[in-house]
């Protein structure tokens, strides 16, 4: 009678706690923070520096894009334009309203239309990104990758910085965007 | 000593209730987002610019009142088959497993403006062949869609911009599959078959 008595208590507890478990879990990785492993060279050396000998894991922030508040230079992670199942990790060049510089895209020089970012890998010729496919949507952003944390020894924030040759000619403001102080 | 112990099962109460609401919080979420939502379609596009205070006014009932996560959607480009102030319901379990199909009424997030909603019927899937002139030129232009991408156009071809003018939209983009009218009452139940016949080829 006892054995009965603790295996359905076990029972209950477990169905009881799975049901808090899994929506909390599929809650917080979808609203709060995202653990993703890097795969590809097309971030060296600011990601996966080794190559596929040990791969980088980096902490993905997704309440900060809640918003969609990208900035220049966030290394981002976006769902693939050509795959909707497959996430792709680029640094944001420019956002909407920017005048880019291209690197073998069809046209020489874009102007980000609005809604929209540029995003390249530090890696060019190595890189699927807007070179390829143009500009994405900001809808398609998944999450702003905040830290790296594997392996131990790249512990490290990941700080937003735009490559010097690769900043924005010209925003729509009409502003120039040389004038910047490193 | 009896402040204290009072204090202390006012203390349990008001965690256990914390604990409620975030649960009953994720639960919501996970409803939401993987098996579906309701969505209110209302004309808030004045001549072509839609009116952002809506996407504020929805994370503010989605915070407080996390039984009822109203998405809008505006414009009358999907009459006559959805007009001003019907609500539909839309699942989400078809766009987690990428079975949309050509004649389905999807709800995507604007290529332009991902805090505002369309409401649209899919013409092409990646890779179908889809007409890009009007019914009324002379000749026809056709084109492909893009791998990843969907054709997406609106019931009331005269008053729709989609793809016709923006081109193909990525398929992550899409929100869920409209799958039955909620309101009016009278018309409640699964919506109409596209009205231009032709347009999906």
């Amino acid at each position: 009678m006892a054995q009965t008595g603790f295996g359905r208590r076990y029972f209950k507890a477990f169905v009881s706690g799975f049901f808090v478990a899994v929506p909390v879990t599929v809650t917080v990785l979808d609203r709060l923070a995202y653990v993703a492993r890097v795969e590809g060279a097309s971030m060296q050396p600011s990601l996966n520096p080794d190559g596929g000998s040990s791969p980088d894991v980096v902490l993905l922030n997704r309440w900060s894009v809640r918003n969609y508040q990208v900035h220049r230079g966030d290394i981002v992670s976006v769902l693939s334009p050509k795959d909707p199942q497959q996430k792709i990790i680029k640094r944001v060049i420019g956002i909407e309203g920017d005048f880019i510089k291209t690197l073998g895209y069809k046209n020489r020089y874009v102007r980000v239309p609005d809604g929209h970012l540029w995003i390249e890998g530090d890696h060019h010729g190595h890189s699927f990104d807007s070179n390829t496919f143009g500009p994405v949507s900001l809808g398609l952003v998944h999450g702003r990758a905040s830290h790296i944390i594997w392996p131990p020894s790249r512990w490290q924030r990941i700080e937003p910085s735009v490559p010097p040759e690769r900043r924005p000619l010209l925003n729509w403001e009409g502003a120039t965007e040389d004038g910047y102080d490193d | 000593m009896k402040t204290g112990r009072m204090f202390r099962g006012f203390f349990v109460k008001t965690i256990s209730f914390v604990g409620y609401t975030v649960q009953y919080g994720c639960i919501a979420h996970c409803a939401f987002e993987y098996i579906g939502e309701f969505v209110s379609v209302s004309f808030l596009e004045l001549f072509g610019q839609s009116i952002s205070t809506d996407s504020k006014r929805n994370t503010y009932k989605s915070l407080f009142l996390p039984t009822i996560n109203l998405q809008q959607c505006s414009g009358p480009s999907m009459e006559p088959t959805i007009t001003n102030h019907d609500v539909v319901f839309s699942e989400r379990v078809s766009r987690h497993l990428c079975r949309i199909q050509k004649g389905d009424i999807v709800i995507a997030k604007s290529p332009f403006d991902p805090k505002m909603n369309i409401c649209k019927r899919v013409i092409g899937l990646e890779g179908d062949k889809v007409c890009t002139s009007g019914p009324s030129d002379v000749f026809k232009t056709h084109t492909y869609v893009p791998r990843g991408h969907v054709w997406l156009e609106g019931d009331n071809l005269r008053n729709s911009t989609d793809s016709r003018s923006y081109g193909p939209v990525p398929y992550a983009l899409i929100r869920g599959r409209v799958c039955l009218k909620l309101w009016p009452p009278h018309n409640f139940g699964v919506l109409a078959e596209s009205p231009n016949d032709g347009r999906i080829l």
